[in-house]
C-alpha cells in the first residue's frame, strides 16, 4: 500500500461475471473493488493480485458463514516447524500422509500490494455500496460518466520483504539512531502455567521428581489483523482445559500424588509455535524450573468441540513408539485414557500407527526428546473445522446455542449444548490426569462443572466484559475488558486473552486467603506469605447488589507467566528455519473514505481557464499602466485636498 | 487588509455568539441567522472602509505638514484605489484558501449532490468580488470627499446585493450573472471618477498616443 493512500473508482463485485469489468472492460482504472464474502476466495483474490488495474479491496463478511468453508491458513498447518522432516518420519513430512486442513487456501500467506480492509458493519456496506449505484453503474455497456464514486484506503505498512530485512533494519535504527525508527515487532507474548503442587518457580525441580505436561494452545489468526476469534481451533481447548484444571484442584488428595501436573497454555502457537518452542528452549538451557528430564508424560488437547457421535480421538506419535520403552509408556498412557471415559458420554478411540501426530505443541517437544505423549481431538484425518483460522470460527462454528430474550447476566449462565459437551471431555482429561499422577482413589467424583465451562465460553466468545470476568481481575484492569474477543497474539503484550486465562485460572484452581490489600500486593513482606511457590492477586470481586461497590479480596495460586518471544530472536538468527521468526509491521494510520471523483478534464479546464485569466491580467495591468495618462485625465476634483 | 480583517472578525463572532446561542436543530432559524450574519457583515465592512477613509484623512494632513512643497506626495484617489485593492485581496484570500487547501486531496465536491462546477464558480465569484472592493473603495472615498452622501449608499446597497445573491447558490447563474452585472457598472462608474472618459477610452483602444 502506498504512504498517501490508495485511490479508485468503487466497483461492487457480487458475482464472478462483475470481475470482467474490473479486470478488462472498465475504462476508469484503477478500480477500488467491493467484494461480497462468498467470492474471497484464492481463485479470485489471485486473479486480482496479478492485475494493476485493482488498487485495493474492501470485503463485506459473508453473513451466514459461507456454506462450502473457507480458510486462509495452510494445507498443512506449521509445516516444516514441527517433528517430522527427512530425517524424522520423512513420509510423514509435509502432511504427505494426511492432509489437515485440505480447505486451507494459503491466503493469508500471500503478499498483496494493496490495502484490504474487511467491512463488519452491514451499514456501511450499505453506504458505499449506494454511491455506487448513483454514480458508477454502467449504463447500457459503457462506461458510467464522470463524476465517479472513489474510495481512498490507507494502510500503509512500514516493513518490507522479510524479516531478516526488516528486523536488520530495526536494529540498526535502534543502535545508531537518536530517534529509532523501528519498522517491525516481533510476535510476542506469555504462556500461561500454573502447577498443582506449588513449585518453586525461581528454582529447580529435582530429577526425579516427574511431571504431567497438559497442553493447549490460545491464540488463533484470520486473513485480516486482530480478528481471531478462533471459537474451535483455540477457544475450545483451551475451556476445556480450564475445566479439568478446575476439576483437578478439587480432588481432595492432591498434595498426596506422586508425580505433579501442570497446566500449560502456549499463546503464539498459530505462527510456528513460538509459545511451545521458547518453552523447550527455557527447558534446555536451564531457564525454567523444570527440564526436559521432568517430563513423565504429555497430554494436548487441541480441536475437540464438533465430535462426530461422541468420538474423541487420540493421536500419537508412530516414529517415536518405536522404540520400546516410549511404546510401553505410550500404551499405558492410552489405557488410562480410555478407562477414563467410563461413564461418559465421550468414547475414545486411537487414530493409529498410520497416521502422524496433528499439529500440535507436543511436536516441539518431540524434536527435544522422545516423550511419551498423547493428542486429543475431534477429527481423525483432516480437520472438523471448516473455518481454521478464519473470520468464521465463530460460536456458530461450535454449535454454540442461546434462546432467545436473554438477559446479558441470564446469557452468562445459560449452560448450552456444547459447554456440556465440553465439560464431558474435560471430566475426562482430569480423571485420566489424576490417574496418571499415580492417585488410587476412585475418580468417579472428578466432574468437570458445566456452569463454569459455559461462562467461560460466554466470556471468550461473546462478551468478555461480563461480570464473572469483571469480578476476577485486578481494579486496574478494568480496561482490558473490550466487547467482542479476539485471540491474536499480537506485539504488545500481555493481550486480554492472556490475562483471561490467567486470572480464570487463578480464580478456579487458586485458593482465597485472608490478607489485606497491602499484604496481598506485598507478599515479600509478609512472613507466611512463600512467596517462591505462590502469587498472589488483589481482584476486584463481584458488585455487591444494588450499590456500585466491590468487595475484594486476595487469591493465592500457582499460575505464572513465563516468556513466549520465539528464541530466533533471542539469539538474534532472522532467518532461523528452526524456530518461529514471525513479526509485525509498524504502521501510522489506518483509515478510509470515499468521495467523488471528477474527470481529468474538468481539472485541466479548471487549470488552463485559471493560467489564461492570469496571464490576461497581468497583460492588462501592463497596458493601462503604460497608458495611464491617456485613459485618465488630470483629475478636476475641486476643493478635495484640503490643507 | 488588516481593516477588513478586523471586521470580519468582529462580524464573524456576532454570528457565532448568536449560532451557539440558538437551537442547532431548527433549520430555518440557522438559515435566518446565516443571512442575518451576511448582512451584518456587509455593513461592518462598510463601516470599516468610513474609519479607514477617516484615518487616511487625517494622515494626509499630517503627510501636507512633512512635505516641502505643502503637497501631499500621494492623492486621496490613489489611497482610495489602494484601499479598494487591500479590501478585495484580503477578502479574495479568505475565500480561496481553505478551497485550494481542499482541492489538494484526489476527490473533489458532489457526494451529497452539491454541483461539480463548485471550484471554478468560486474562483470566479471571488474575482468579481476583489474587482468590486477595488471600485467601491474609489466610489466610496469619492463620496465621503464630495459629501456625496448617495455615492456611499449606491455602494453598501450594492454590496448587499452582491452578497444576498450569493444565497441563489448553488443556482449559480442567479449569482455570478448579477455580480458581473454590478461590476460592469461599478467600473464604469468608477472609471469616469478617476477622470475617464469615453473619448480616452477609444483613443487607448485604437492605439493613438
Amino acid at each position: 500500500a502506498s504512504i498517501s493512500g490508495d485511490t479508485g473508482v468503487i466497483h461492487v463485485v457480487e458475482k464472478e461475471e462483475d470481475l470482467n469489468w474490473v479486470l478488462t472492460d472498465g475504462p476508469h482504472p484503477p478500480y477500488m473493488i467491493l467484494l461480497d464474502g462468498n467470492l474471497f476466495n484464492r481463485r479470485v483474490m489471485l486473479q486480482l493480485k496479478g492485475t494493476s488495474r485493482v488498487s485495493g479491496l474492501a470485503v463485506a463478511v459473508a453473513k451466514p458463514n459461507p456454506a462450502q468453508g473457507f480458510s486462509p491458513g495452510l494445507k498443512c498447518p506449521n509445516e516444516g516447524f514441527g517433528v517430522y522432516s527427512k530425517d524424522y518420519g520423512p513420509q510423514f513430512a509435509h502432511c504427505n500422509t494426511t492432509v489437515w486442513n485440505p480447505l486451507g487456501s494459503g491466503l493469508s500467506y500471500e503478499d498483496f500490494d494493496f490495502p484490504i480492509f474487511l467491512l463488519e458493519d452491514a451499514n456501511e456496506t450499505q453506504v458505499i455500496k449506494q454511491c455506487y449505484q448513483d454514480h458508477n453503474v454502467p449504463r447500457d455497456g459503457s462506461g458510467p460518466e464522470y463524476p465517479l464514486c472513489a474510495m481512498q484506503l490507507f494502510s500503509h505498512m512500514h516493513a518490507v520483504t522479510s524479516t531478516v530485512t526488516c528486523m536488520r533494519r530495526s536494529s540498526l535504527q535502534s543502535t545508531f539512531s537518536i530517534n529509532p525508527e523501528v519498522v517491525c515487532d516481533p510476535l510476542l507474548d506469555y504462556n500461561v502455567w500454573s502447577t498443582l503442587q506449588p513449585i518453586n518457580s525461581s528454582g529447580k525441580v529435582e530429577p526425579d521428581k516427574k511431571v504431567i505436561i497438559v497442553a493447549t494452545r490460545i491464540d488463533s489468526h484470520s486473513f485480516f489483523w486482530n480478528i481471531a476469534p478462533g471459537a474451535e481451533s483455540a477457544v475450545s481447548s483451551f475451556v476445556t482445559h480450564l475445566a479439568a484444571a478446575e476439576a483437578l484442584h478439587k480432588v481432595s488428595d492432591v498434595h498426596l500424588l506422586r508425580r505433579n501436573v501442570m497446566f500449560t497454555f502456549f499463546q503464539g502457537e498459530t505462527f510456528d509455535y513460538i509459545g511451545s518452542s521458547r518453552m523447550v528452549y527455557d527447558m534446555e538451557k536451564d531457564k525454567f524450573p523444570l527440564r526436559l528430564n521432568n517430563i513423565h508424560s504429555f497430554v494436548e488437547l487441541n480441536q475437540v468441540a464438533l465430535r462426530n457421535d461422541s468420538v474423541l480421538w487420540m493421536h500419537t506419535d508412530p516414529v517415536s513408539r518405536m522404540n520400546q520403552s516410549v511404546e510401553a509408556q505410550v500404551r499405558n498412557l492410552l489405557d488410562i485414557l480410555s478407562n477414563s471415559s467410563a461413564g461418559a458420554n465421550v468414547t475414545l478411540q486411537e487414530a493409529g500407527y498410520s497416521q502422524p501426530l496433528p499439529p500440535s505443541s507436543f511436536q516441539r517437544f518431540l524434536r527435544a526428546q522422545h516423550i511419551p505423549g498423547v493428542v486429543l481431538t475431534d477429527h481423525r484425518t483432516a480437520f472438523q473445522n471448516r473455518y481454521y483460522q478464519s473470520m468464521y470460527d465463530t460460536p456458530e462454528n461450535i454449535r454454540m446455542q442461546y434462546p432467545e430474550g436473554l438477559s446479558p447476566e441470564e446469557t452468562l449462565e445459560y449452560v448450552t449444548d456444547t459447554a456440556k459437551s465440553l465439560a464431558e471431555v474435560a471430566t475426562v482429561v482430569a480423571r485420566a490426569l489424576y490417574q496418571l499422577a499415580g492417585g488410587a482413589n476412585d475418580t468417579s467424583a472428578i466432574q468437570a462443572d458445566p456452569k463454569t465451562v459455559t461462562r467461560m465460553l460466554y466470556g471468550f466468545l461473546i462478551k468478555m466484559n461480563n461480570s464473572w470476568f469483571q469480578s476476577i481481575i485486578k481494579p486496574d484492569l478494568k480496561g482490558i475488558l473490550g466487547d467482542v474477543p479476539q485471540h491474536y497474539v499480537a506485539v504488545s503484550s500481555p493481550v486480554n486473552t492472556t490475562y483471561l486465562v490467567q486470572y480464570v485460572l487463578a480464580n478456579l484452581t487458586g485458593a482465597v486467603v485472608n490478607l489485606t490489600k497491602e499484604e496481598c500486593m506485598n507478599p515479600d513482606k509478609t512472613p507466611s506469605s512463600e512467596k517462591e511457590l505462590y502469587e498472589y492477586a488483589w481482584v476486584q470481586g463481584s458488585l455487591d447488589p444494588n450499590s456500585t461497590s466491590r468487595a475484594p479480596y486476595c487469591v493465592r495460586s500457582t499460575v505464572h507467566l513465563s516468556k513466549a518471544l520465539s528464541p530466533a530472536f533471542e539469539l538474534r538468527q532472522w532467518g532461523s528455519t528452526e524456530y518461529s521468526t514471525w513479526t509485525e509491521s509498524r504502521w501510522k494510520e489506518i483509515r478510509a473514505r470515499i468521495f467523488l471523483v471528477a474527470s481529468k478534464e474538468l481539472e485541466i479546464i479548471t487549470l488552463v481557464v485559471g493560467i489564461a485569466i492570469l496571464v490576461f491580467s497581468l497583460l492588462a495591468t501592463y497596458f493601462v499602466n503604460a497608458k495611464a495618462d491617456i485613459l485618465f485625465s488630470s483629475p478636476r476634483d475641486s476643493g478635495a485636498v484640503a490643507y | 487588509a488588516f481593516f477588513w480583517l478586523v471586521s470580519l472578525l468582529l462580524s464573524s463572532l456576532v454570528w457565532f455568539i448568536a449560532v451557539k446561542a440558538s437551537d442547532p436543530r431548527d433549520e430555518p432559524l440557522q438559515k435566518g441567522l446565516l443571512i442575518f450574519g451576511v448582512m451584518f457583515s456587509v455593513l461592518l465592512q462598510e463601516t470599516f472602509r468610513f474609519l479607514y477613509y477617516k484615518l487616511l484623512r487625517k494622515a494626509i494632513e499630517g503627510l501636507v505638514a512633512l512635505s516641502e512643497d505643502g503637497c501631499s506626495p500621494i492623492s486621496i484617489q490613489q489611497m482610495a484605489y489602494v484601499a479598494g485593492v487591500g479590501f478585495g485581496l484580503m477578502s479574495g484570500a479568505f475565500s480561496m484558501i481553505n478551497l485550494l487547501a481542499d482541492a489538494l486531496g484526489p476527490g473533489t465536491v458532489g457526494i451529497h449532490g452539491d454541483s461539480q462546477l463548485y471550484f471554478l464558480t468560486s474562483a470566479f465569484m471571488t474575482m468579481v468580488l476583489v474587482f468590486l472592493h477595488t471600485f467601491w473603495g474609489i466610489l466610496f472615498f469619492h463620496g465621503c470627499e464630495h459629501r456625496r452622501w448617495w455615492e456611499i449608499t449606491a455602494v453598501v446597497v450594492m454590496h448587499l446585493a452582491v452578497s444576498g445573491s450569493t444565497f441563489c447558490n448553488p443556482l449559480y447563474v442567479g449569482s455570478l450573472v448579477p455580480s458581473y452585472l454590478l461590476m460592469a457598472a461599478a467600473a464604469t462608474w468608477a472609471y469616469l471618477l478617476s477622470g475617464g472618459s469615453a473619448q480616452n477610452l477609444r483613443r487607448f483602444l485604437l492605439c493613438k498616443s
